[in-house]
Parts: C-alpha cells; sequence; structure tokens
C-alpha cells in the first residue's frame, strides 16, 4: 500500500467509510487523484481532520470496531504509521455512568494553541485534549447540563456531531446534537445555553422548544463573524449572532431535509448542500444527484449537477460528508451512502468522480497541505 | 491459582502477541479475573469492557463452554485450571 507524500500546494481528501478510511491525494489543479488506503480496514471511521498547527502535519482519525469499542489515532507522516493504540484515550469519568460508543467530530482548537483539540462524541458529550491528541478529558459544563436527560438519540444515535469554534473569542463555542439541537458556551465551556429560537422541531408536538431539535449539521465560515448555516431534520437556517436568532432560508430548494452543509472556503455569503426527499426516504429527490448552492447567504438556491448523474441516482450523503479545501478556486467534495466520492475544482460549477465503489462515505475532509487545518466547515 | 484467558486474534496486538493469558493472581470470578488481564494487559481489557466496567455489546465471555450472559455474569465463578475464552460476537454488518 502506498501512502500519500505530498509536497505544500497539494491536495488531500480524507474519506472516512463504514469500513476503514482511504486518503486521496492530488495537487493543486486536482484532476487526478490517488487512492491509499484502506487504513483501519474494518473498523468504522466517522471523523477525520488534518491539522498542521504547531509545525506539525497531523492526521486525526477516530475508529470504531464493532467489537471492540472506539478510539482517536494520530499520524504525522499521512497514514504510513500511526499511533499506539493500546489503551482507549477517550474515555468519560466513572462518575458519569456513561461509556463512549464513538466519535463523531475531531476539531482542532485555535491557532496560537495547536496542542488543543476537541472531539464530539456520543452518547452526547464534548472532549478536549491538551497534548495534541493524546489524552482527552470530557467537558464538565455539558456533560452535567441539566437537560442532559431529556436528550434522545436520533437514528444515528445520541452524538454531538458539530463543533464550531469562535476564532475570534476563545471562550465562545458553539455545538449541535442530534437530538438536542444547538447549544453556545461563551465562558470557554463552564455554561451552555440551547440557542434554538427559529429552528422547527417538526417531529414534536411543540414545534419551537427551547431545545430537542435535531440539528445535522451547522456550517460556518469565519470570515463572516457570527454567521451561521443549519441543515435541520427538515428545515434550513441561518443565524447571523453565534445562534441567538435563525431564519428560514428554505427558498427554492425541492426539499428542505438533508444532512450535509459545507461552507465555501472563501466566500461567507456560499453554501452547499445535499436535498434528501424526505425522512422517510432519504434519498436525492427524482432520483437525481445535485448539490445545491446559495451564493446569496440563502435566498435563494441553485441545483449544480454538471458531472453528477441524473438518472437513477437515489443516493445518500450523510452529515459530516462534505467538505472544502482552501485552494483558490475552491473544491468542494462530498460522498454517499453508496461508496461514491465526487469532487469539484471549480466552487461546484462542474463535478468529477473520484471513487466509486467505497464501504459507505460518513465523513470527508479536504486540506491543502501546507494550507493549514481541516476544519470541518470552516476555512 | 492458574486460569487461561483464551483471545481472538484481534486482540493479540494488544497481548504483546499472545494468543492465551495465564493468569496467576487469586480469583474467584470472572470480573476478577478479568481485572488481572488488565493489570498485566490493559490493552486487552480496554476492549473487552467499557471504561464503566461492562462486558462490551458484542463481545462474548465463555467458561469452558458456558457464556456469562447466560451464568452470572462478571460474578461467575471460576477455579484453577478454569479457561475463560473471549470472543467476537457474531454480528456486524
Amino acid at each position: 500500500m502506498t501512502h500519500p507524500a505530498p509536497k505544500n500546494g497539494d491536495t488531500l481528501l480524507f474519506v472516512g467509510t463504514m469500513k476503514g478510511a482511504f486518503i486521496f491525494s492530488s495537487d493543486a489543479e486536482r484532476n487526478e487523484w490517488t487512492k491509499h488506503g484502506p487504513y483501519f480496514p474494518g473498523e468504522s471511521v466517522y471523523s477525520l481532520a488534518y491539522d498542521e498547527r504547531g509545525g506539525k502535519k497531523r492526521t486525526f482519525a477516530a475508529t470504531r470496531s464493532f467489537h471492540w469499542g472506539s478510539n482517536v489515532r494520530r499520524s504525522d507522516d499521512f497514514g504510513e504509521t500511526w499511533s499506539p493504540q493500546d489503551r482507549m484515550a477517550v474515555r468519560f469519568p466513572e462518575e458519569s455512568k456513561l461509556s463512549l460508543t464513538q466519535v463523531w467530530q475531531i476539531m482542532p482548537g485555535p491557532r496560537d494553541e495547536p496542542d488543543i483539540v476537541w472531539a464530539g462524541v456520543e452518547p452526547t458529550a464534548l472532549f478536549r485534549s491538551r497534548d495534541g491528541g493524546v489524552t482527552w478529558d470530557a467537558v464538565e459544563g455539558l456533560l452535567k447540563h441539566p437537560h442532559r436527560a431529556q436528550w434522545t438519540p436520533g437514528g444515528g444515535g445520541m452524538c454531538l456531531h458539530t463543533i464550531v469554534p469562535d476564532p475570534s473569542n476563545k471562550n465562545r463555542m458553539v455545538i449541535a446534537m442530534s437530538t438536542g439541537g444547538c447549544y453556545r458556551t461563551d465562558d470557554g465551556g463552564a455554561t451552555w445555553r440551547a440557542r434554538n429560537v427559529g429552528v422547527r422541531a417538526q417531529f414534536l408536538p411543540n414545534k419551537y422548544p427551547e431545545f430537542g431539535q435535531c440539528v445535522h449539521k451547522i456550517a460556518h465560515n469565519p470570515a463572516r463573524n457570527g454567521r451561521l448555516f443549519l441543515q435541520n431534520h427538515w428545515g434550513l437556517y441561518r443565524s447571523d449572532d453565534w445562534g441567538d436568532t435563525w431564519t428560514d432560508i428554505a427558498n427554492g430548494v425541492p426539499s428542505d431535509f438533508g444532512f450535509a452543509m459545507q461552507a465555501h472556503p472563501h466566500d461567507p455569503d456560499t453554501v452547499y448542500i445535499v436535498p434528501l426527499q424526505s425522512d422517510e426516504f432519504r434519498c436525492t429527490p427524482e432520483a437525481k444527484l445535485r448539490v445545491f448552492r446559495t451564493r446569496n447567504a440563502g435566498e435563494s438556491w441553485e441545483p449544480l449537477a454538471n458531472g453528477l448523474p441524473q438518472e437513477d441516482a437515489y443516493e445518500t450523503v450523510l452529515r459530516d460528508a462534505m467538505s472544502a479545501d482552501s485552494q483558490k478556486s475552491a473544491g468542494i467534495y462530498f460522498g454517499t451512502r453508496s461508496g461514491k466520492v465526487y469532487g469539484s475544482a471549480d466552487s461546484g460549477d462542474s463535478w468529477q468522480n473520484i471513487a466509486n465503489a467505497l464501504p459507505p462515505v460518513v465523513c470527508v475532509r479536504a486540506a491543502v497541505v501546507g494550507g493549514g487545518t481541516s476544519a470541518t466547515n470552516a476555512a | 491459582m492458574s486460569i487461561a484467558v483464551v483471545l481472538p486474534r484481534a486482540l493479540y496486538p494488544y497481548a504483546r502477541g499472545s494468543s492465551t493469558l495465564v493468569i496467576d493472581d487469586p480469583c474467584s470470578t470472572v470480573h476478577e479475573a478479568l481485572s488481572a488481564v488488565g493489570k498485566h494487559w490493559p490493552g486487552v481489557l480496554d476492549r473487552v469492557m467499557t471504561e464503566q466496567g461492562e462486558v462490551r455489546e458484542h463481545v462474548n465471555v465463555f467458561v469452558g463452554e458456558d457464556s456469562i450472559r447466560f451464568a452470572n455474569g462478571l460474578a461467575t465463578p471460576v477455579d484453577d485450571g478454569d479457561t475463560i475464552m473471549i470472543v467476537a460476537a457474531v454480528s456486524g454488518g
């Protein structure tokens, strides 16, 4: 098996599947891709991250064996070797009476604190590492949140799947969980407030509760501080005040149900989604695989289909299976439950098939080597 | 006192390559025997039990030919000369 040996400016695409992880490598043009892997064959990899803070070139992978538990692994040589994994690194404290099911999100911390890494996990909790991902501790303020007893699992499990740090304020962070909704801390994690005003809970008698929403993904571009986009279990929303209020932006989409949502790396008004028919038929509408893009912060959406199959495409794109690179002409990528991976090197105007028969794709992360850090939905 | 703990291949790397661990520590239950495993091979115990000390959902533990799920769980007694077998459950996708 070969491993990537990229030079600065090259593009990497990390793909997590139900049966292992793959790394695809290309240059800045992104016309040809080379596949590497599978890494961790047989284990599901729901979260991947790439981190260049502090001068390293570190890949994180959250692995889960169906039988033997979940772990976070690190590689500083693009997958050729991985950190020793004798002990399970992410562990709930005994008094919580909780046990880790799996890690759903790995998020590098502030640029000037390269040893801080965040992890969102199932059952719903946030963990912080202060040593670059070697050891982890649960964030107590969320672990002991008074709402915890009322958070309930969605179809994928009771997971904290989205972490959005405020790059201008280390004390502020938004997280999202299914179900439970969106929460924000303004005091470094000591306390967390539900931030779901205006977000509909279609599946509850009270359609607008304080919390209990099933948020599927939140996208954020740090270039517009405070602006968030939210794909809900039914519903598309935008906030311009770090989640204090949300506005419906489902204007002209075939369905406002879906999972994945990705911010453009350079333009804070541009966001991508892949609508699905409904919660009962979670496939692309009309059997056409289309990405929808807004370039005006949700006032309108346009379908992007050039290079994507438009017949018999009953596809599903899951919540973390979409990403962007930071090349000048932005790359947008997504993977499907049927094991296909598509990429666009022109911000979505045209697409190419990168992989066609992987195991079900659950996570996609893109990065430019020498370009910093692959954040979930940030540049 | 000697109890053998037979591992599945997936756990050999956490037992320094061994397929069978021999427990000499005094122990009268499966829980005590697995705790002894954890003292010497913590990576094995991490994979058999959760951080809350429960056998993982898709792991089966046998004493001889009897599953502890249908006996007294971790309180199932063990005697000198017994063999504990750890097996991945027949499950997955």
